[in-house]
Formats: structure tokens, sequence, C-alpha cells
């Protein structure tokens, strides 16, 4: 089982991966919408590079209001 | 198509729909690649039946005002068909919205049922705002787990009456919904829709894009908006169409949904389009140069052949292999909630794809001009429906000035707030604020806007007034959020941003400190609401007797200024 700090690393090195920023430039407060520029359409492609990474299903509901990494990986961390 | 002539109020009408059309698919309901559920409009009778019934057994009466926040799905349509054959006054509210804002906004309504989803009322639950929306007694909540408290709530499984409910008739001038086009923030602007409103609206909107038996529309847009209230509710039901949900709005399952279901029609807001845009230019730009030299023929022969008007079986023969991802059926894509740039609009019609871009506010009921396509004009928002007048005040020599206009589906007015209405409905005339142009051939085209807000491309109104909390105690003299637009016109509605204005304390800098606090409290705000820059302002702002900010004199005050050199980006 994952510890959340694991599980927030892994969703900054996904997210650095797919949107192609340099491993170590995101950090878990970072608001993801800013850091990255990314809109909601693209919150929801990340998202479901998530899933397909840890194995589950995150409804939308999940994630709505939701804008930073480190409350992004707890929502995770509770469906592991 | 049912006679909406004959009709008093949009619950009469959809209940003869329930019988007219009772073995057709009215509800397709989609999670994932699961199909949750398909009902048939006697399925929707039933469903809704004893719902209307527990409501009218909790007190619910004629003009009693209920409130549904959930994402799109069978549940809400059922539920608003309840409150409508109760005699209610349906609230359709945003699920995006925080907590605090739907508690707000239930307060000024003045519902008395609020019916959510659990995920939402898990949240609502616990936010502050609810201790003063007093006026909530009844609150019903659907797929709640079984072994969670539901801190006052009923679940809505548990919610059903014995028996027969009544249906309360209304008449076409009372109002059937109250629906916010903004005010989280600031005064809530409750647009009061009569029953006439919308009847006359789907008349008018089914005449240029026909709903019948048949004809399936994708629901993405959310229902408590205007458009998909109409398009994806009240026009599909009383044509006997289906209306398809998804619970999750992933892209490759939107992707899938259009062959899985055989889509007949989809709405949009602009940057889901030109997302699709983007995708599609990325898998042409991929193509081999042999390959794409021969799409760019077939497109180019597409666009001769459609100058006039669109020819849906002969684009779907000739670019097979980009219409085949739409399922085959598509005939248009609805695109609204915002303003969608002409080049967007082009490539899709090029492609034999016809995108419908019209005009609208929620104080106009969902369309004022659409596209009729007949021919596309991709630079304008198209010409006025059936029972539209429009009206260009204060035109200048170029022809633009304010757009208002006049028709059966204006609201009866703001909720609560007889000044805020005499200022938008000057003599029975909506005055829009929007800018715009009548041309020769009677297409409206847009020019950006009069008044102080944004409409993002999401579709979503923002004004300043409605996010400053999020400033409040900033360690500054004074602040105002403006629409650069408002301060600084482009003549465009695209692009648009909002601004703090900053009068900084004697002595004080514009430090990196206070842009961090800045950051901060901005990054609090959903990211459709958030600030674009700060503007420095060195005088004391215009003040009322009461010690109000005057806007209008500040946003003159700083128009003098150059955008160029004092816009400081955040």
């Amino acid at each position: 089982m994952r510890t959340l700090e694991q599980t927030t690393q892994e969703v900054l090195d996904l997210a650095s991966k797919h949107f192609k920023v340099p491993a170590g430039s995101l950090a878990p407060e970072d608001d993801f919408f800013k850091k990255l520029g990314i809109d909601s359409l693209q919150t929801l492609e990340m998202l479901s590079r998530l899933e397909n990474h840890f194995g589950i299903e995150l409804p939308d509901y999940e994630v709505q209001g939701v804008s930073d990494f480190r409350t992004l990986a707890a929502r995770i961390q509770s469906r592991l | 198509m049912l006679d909406l002539s004959k009709y008093q109020s949009i619950g009469a009408a959809l209940k003869d729909a329930l019988e007219e059309f009772s073995n057709e698919v009215c509800l397709i309901e989609a999670d994932r690649e699961r199909e949750k559920e398909r009902l048939t409009y006697r399925d929707f009778k039933e469903r809704a039946r004893p719902l209307a019934k527990a409501l009218q057994d909790e007190g619910f009466a004629m003009g009693d005002r209920a409130s549904i926040i959930m994402t799109n799905q069978s549940k809400w349509l059922i539920s608003a068909y309840a409150i409508f054959y109760a005699g209610g006054v349906l609230v359709p509210l945003d699920y995006k919205l925080t907590p605090d804002e739907q508690w707000q906004l239930l307060k000024h309504s003045g519902a008395k049922v609020l019916i959510t989803e659990y995920p939402i009322w898990r949240q609502m639950s616990v936010a502050a705002g609810r201790a003063a929306a007093t006026n909530v007694s009844s609150v019903v909540v659907t797929e709640a787990p079984m072994n969670v408290d539901l801190d006052g709530a009923i679940r809505w499984e548990e919610f059903r009456g014995n028996g027969e409910p009544i249906f309360v008739p209304r008449t076409r001038k009372e109002v059937a919904c109250i629906v916010y086009s903004s005010g989280t923030g600031g005064r809530p602007k409750g647009c009061m829709m009569t029953h006439e409103n919308y009847l006359e609206q789907c008349v008018a909107l089914t005449s240029i894009y026909p709903f019948s038996p048949g004809v399936r529309y994708l629901s993405i847009l959310p229902t408590n908006h205007a458009i998909d209230f109409m398009v994806g509710f009240f026009g599909p039901f009383i044509c006997g169409a289906t209306v398809v949900h998804l619970r999750t709005l992933r892209p490759e399952y939107v992707r899938e949904a259009f062959s899985k279901y055989k889509i007949t029609y989809v709405s949009l807001v602009p940057l889901v389009l030109k997302n699709l845009q983007k995708g599609l230019q990325t898998r042409f730009d991929e193509l081999p140069a042999g390959k794409r030299r021969i799409f760019n023929v077939i497109v180019a022969i597409n666009k001769a052949l459609t100058k006039s008007r669109p020819r849906l079986g002969l684009s779907r023969r000739l670019l097979r292999p980009v219409h085949d991802p739409f399922g085959g059926e598509l005939r248009t894509i609805i695109v609204g909630g915002a303003f969608t740039e002409p080049q967007t609009l082009q490539f899709f019609y090029d492609l034999g794809i016809p995108v419908a871009n019209g005009y609208g506010l929620t104080e106009a009921g969902t369309a004022i001009t659409v596209n009729d396509l007949k021919p596309f004009r991709a630079d304008t928002v198209g010409m006025p429906l059936p029972g539209m007048e429009i009206r260009i005040v204060n035109a200048g020599a170029d022809g633009i000035g304010e757009v208002s206009v006049r028709s059966k589906t204006i609201m009866s007015g703001y909720l609560n707030e007889p000044e805020l209405t005499a200022e938008a409905i000057v003599d029975g005339w909506l005055m829009t604020g929007d800018l715009g142009r009548v041309d020769a051939t009677g297409h409206l085209q847009l020019f950006g806007r009069k008044k102080n807000m944004i409409v993002t491309e999401e579709g979503k109104n923002i004004y300043p007034e409605d996010i400053e909390a999020v400033f409040d105690s900033l360690p500054v003299k004074e602040f105002c959020v403006f629409a650069a637009n408002y301060i600084w016109p482009q003549r465009s509605m695209v692009g648009e941003q909002l601004l703090l204005a900053l009068h900084l304390e004697p002595g004080q800098t514009y430090s990196e400190e206070l842009r961090r606090d800045i950051s901060a409290r901005n990054s609090k705000l959903l990211n459709y609401k958030r600030i674009h820059g700060v503007v420095l302002f060195d005088e004391d702002f215009p003040r009322t007797a009461s010690l109000k900010i005057k806007r209008n004199s500040l946003a003159e005050q700083l128009a003098r200024l150059d955008r160029a050199n004092v816009f400081l980006p955040l």
C-alpha cells in the first residue's frame, strides 16, 4: 500500500511527464491549472491518465473544486 | 412534436408528451463504458409519479420553489418533471459552484426543497452557509451509501409517495423557473422565467433544429444551463426524442458515446469545440504528404458543394474517416454559452460538420439568434429566431451599438430586484449590454461588451463584483475588480480577462510579497474566475455618499492609462 507521500510523488511525476514540464518543477501545493497552464478539459485528460496509472476509478465529482496536487493525491489515496 | 400553442405550462406539455411517446426511449444514462439506465417515456412517468406525490405529501404546493443541484443524469429530469407536475417553480443551480455559493442562492431563491446527489450533499451539509438558508426545509439526496448519516436529508430512494399525485396546472405568465445568471458574490440575479418563455423558445428553436423520435441528443452542458434545459430536456421531450447522459465527461468516453449511441445533436461550449478542432487538426497534420494532398482536395470539393447549404449525406460519404468517429449520424453541433471564434466554426463546416452558433442570454430564454446555415456565415451569430426582434441602440457611424431584444422569451424580471429589472428591461426591450451590428442580410455580428463582465470559453459568466470578496483585507488602501475590456474596449468577444485595480497605501510599493498574497488569494477562486493581472492606480477611488466605489467613474479614469504600460500580469 502506497503512502500519501508516494501517491503525491507519483501524481507529480505523471503530470510532469504528461504535460512535458521538467521533472521536479512541480510541488504538491502547486495549483495545476496555473502551473501547467491547463484548462478543465485538459484536467480531465490528466485524470484519465491517473486512473490508468493507479488502477482506480475517480468520479468527476471527486475532483470538483480541486486545483492542487496534494488534494488530488489525497482523493486518489482514499480510493486505493 | 406537440403543438405547444395549446399549452399553458411546461408541466402540461411534458405530461402529454409522456403519454404521446410512451413507448419511445427518452433517456439513456451511461457511466464510462457501462450503460446504467435506459428509460422509455412510460418508465420516466412511473419514476416521477412517486416523487411528485412525496413532494405533495410534504406540503409542497403551487408556486413553491424547489431546487435541483445535480450533475447531468436521468434523476435531474425526473425531479424537474415532478416539481412541474406539482405546480412548483424550479430553481436549477450550478453543481460547480462552491457549497457556500449554493446555499447563498438557495436562500435568495426561497427554495423549500433541495434535490441533490450524495457527493454534492456531503460537501453542502457541512458548509457554513447552510445555517442561513432556513427556508430549505426538505433535502432529498440521491445515490447515498446505506451506511452514512445524511444529516437531516432524506434518501431519494425512500422519498416515495403512495397513490396518484395531483397535477397542478399553471398558466403561461406564471414563473416556471428561477435561473441565476450571476451574483454569487454580489447581488444575485435570479431570472424569473415564465412558462411562456420556455414554450415560445421551444417553438422557435425546433423550427430550425427539429427533434423527433429516433433523434438522440448528447447532454454534456450542465442541465441547469438554459441551453441544455431547452435542447437537452424540454425540446427533445415534447418531440419524443432521446437524451443521452454521461456520468463522466472524460474526453475518451464522450468520443465513444458519439458512435455508440449514434448521436444526432450535441451542445458544446467553445472550449470543447476548440479542443475537438485541435485533435482533428493534429490527425490531419500527421497524414503522409500524399494523403494530405488528397484530403485537402476532398475538403475543397466538400466546401464547394456545401457553399449554399449543408449536404450531410454527401459530406459523410466524401469525408467518411472524419465523420465516422462522430457516429455517422451527427446533424449539427450546437455551440453556445460563449462566443465562438469564426475560424473554428469554419473549420468544422468545411469538413461537412455544421456547427450551429448563436447568441443568447439567460434573461432572453435560451437563444436570440441562431445560424440557420442557409448559407453558413462564420462571421456572424446568425439571424434572429422566429418571434425575436432585435434593435441596435445608440449605433455609431459603423452601425455598432448595444443589442436590445424584444420577444415572448424575455424573462419577467430579476427576483426581488425591481431596480435591476428596470435597468435591464426598458419599455419591453431587454438591454443586453453586448455591442453588435445587424448586417444587410439580417445577420447579427458581435463586437465586444458594454457591460462590466466576461464570459469564459467554458460559457461561464463572471461578474467582477462576485469575486471581490476573496481580496477582502488585502493590505492595500483600496481595490476593485474589472473586466479589462470594460476599461479598454477591444471590440472582441474572445480572450477576455479580469484585472484587479489597486490603490496602494502612501509609501507602499507593489512588492513581491503583495504579488504573492494576491496570487494565493486568486488561487482560492475557481480557475475560470481568476484575475489575470493587476493595475496600479495612484489616486483615491471615486466613491458615492455611502462610500461605495463608483465603478463607472473609476473605469473611465483607468481608461486614460495605457493598458500596455500599466497591466501587470500575475
